[in-house]
């Protein structure tokens, strides 16, 4: 499944780095912690999280996400939404908390 | 040079966490006989109980500087240290208007007090001071340092409400005056670990929330006086002043 999709499915704002949504979708990972999205994160998942920080950018693109989805309908930082952009990785919004988000994504994904 | 036994970083009664016996006048006279010279005040998300404190040491020849320990919206812990009541006034608004409201209840939490110098309660604060501001770390390095404070990203080895748990790395660009490393972190350990330049000065401080605490952990600054001014340049090492972590 490619980011698009899920963009798509469930009605996701595109905050930035549109050119990655073509991205392929692995699973899926909940943190808000950045040191453990750091150490325990997979490439290619889909990282839902409340942080807005320009360092959520850095990380996801150290570990290689397919994208990020901000929740509880919060914006991101500018230079968060830049380095979106220059790293090719979605920054993704809803106004939906993590569980309902987390679950929605967990059901389309295993279809 | 002379050296100060220094500790910038203790809460009092006011923080929910604090114990009910970290009164001002009982941290005055702890900081005097464990042979502090400089103490700071920094309670959890106000500064409410600084003023008195500072007064207390006064009195007594202990210097006492003005601060706070600030919740950012990624939860990192920070210190803001303030010259003077101007300075802390105008910060205490900043917080009182980016506290995020959260009723205390103190049975959960612990009580908030404000108390004078004879421990009878002058004031409880409603608002959960545990809670976070809503801006972010670079915002409010920003505001301490336009008011002309000292900012400190508190006890940044802990595995929680940390500049590295919470951010995973160093914020490019984020301009601090020191980190505090909590009081069993090994300094080269800790350096090596986190990646952290040679010219960042390390310190520790105690995090003292009970009387107990007071006194154990504490950083030597090599300056001339015991001043605001010569605290900022010792953790900047200006002029051969510096700030040494002691060996146990």
């Amino acid at each position: 499944m490619k980011v698009f999709e899920i963009v798509e499915e469930l009605g996701l704002t595109v905050f930035s780095g549109h050119k990655g949504l073509d991205r392929e979708i692995s699973g899926g990972y909940v943190s808000d912690l950045l040191s453990d999205v750091m150490g325990n994160a997979q490439e290619a998942q889909i990282w839902i999280t409340l942080q807005v920080h320009q360092n959520v950018m850095a990380i996801a693109s150290l570990k290689d996400l397919a994208a990020v989805i901000i929740v509880n309908g919060l914006e991101p930082q500018e230079n968060t939404k830049q380095s979106s952009d220059d790293e090719n990785i979605p920054l993704l919004g809803t106004s939906l908390p993590t569980f309902e988000i987390a679950g929605k994504i967990y059901q389309v994904f295993n279809r | 040079m002379k050296q100060f036994r220094t500790d910038l970083h203790i809460h009092t009664v006011l923080s929910p966490c604090g114990d009910l016996e970290m009164s001002p006048s009982n941290i005055v006279s702890l900081a005097i006989n464990h042979g502090l010279d400089i103490i700071g005040i920094t309670d959890h998300n106000s500064t409410k109980q600084c003023e008195l404190v500072w007064k207390l040491g006064q009195n007594s020849g202990l210097t006492v500087i003005p601060g706070c320990e600030m919740t950012t919206r990624e939860e990192v812990h920070c210190l803001g240290l303030f010259e003077d009541f101007d300075a802390l006034r105008l910060f205490q608004n900043y917080l009182d208007r980016h506290l995020v409201f959260i009723q205390n209840n103190p049975v959960l939490f612990g009580y908030q007090l404000v108390v004078d110098e004879d421990e009878i309660i002058r004031d409880e604060i409603n608002n959960y001071l545990g809670a976070s501001l809503d801006v972010s770390i670079e915002e409010m390095e920003k505001k301490v340092h336009e008011l002309s404070g000292i900012f400190i990203p508190a006890h940044i080895d802990r595995p929680r409400n940390s500049l590295f748990s919470q951010l995973g790395f160093f914020p490019p660009g984020l301009n601090v005056d020191a980190l505090q490393i909590s009081k069993s972190a090994d300094e080269i350990f800790i350096r090596k670990k986190f990646r952290i330049n040679q010219e960042i000065t390390l310190v520790k401080f105690s995090d003292s929330h009970f009387p107990g605490d007071l006194g154990k952990t504490y950083t030597i600054f090599e300056m001339k006086e015991p001043t605001f001014g010569e605290i900022r340049k010792a953790l900047l090492k200006v002029d051969g002043r510096r700030a040494i972590i002691p060996d146990k």
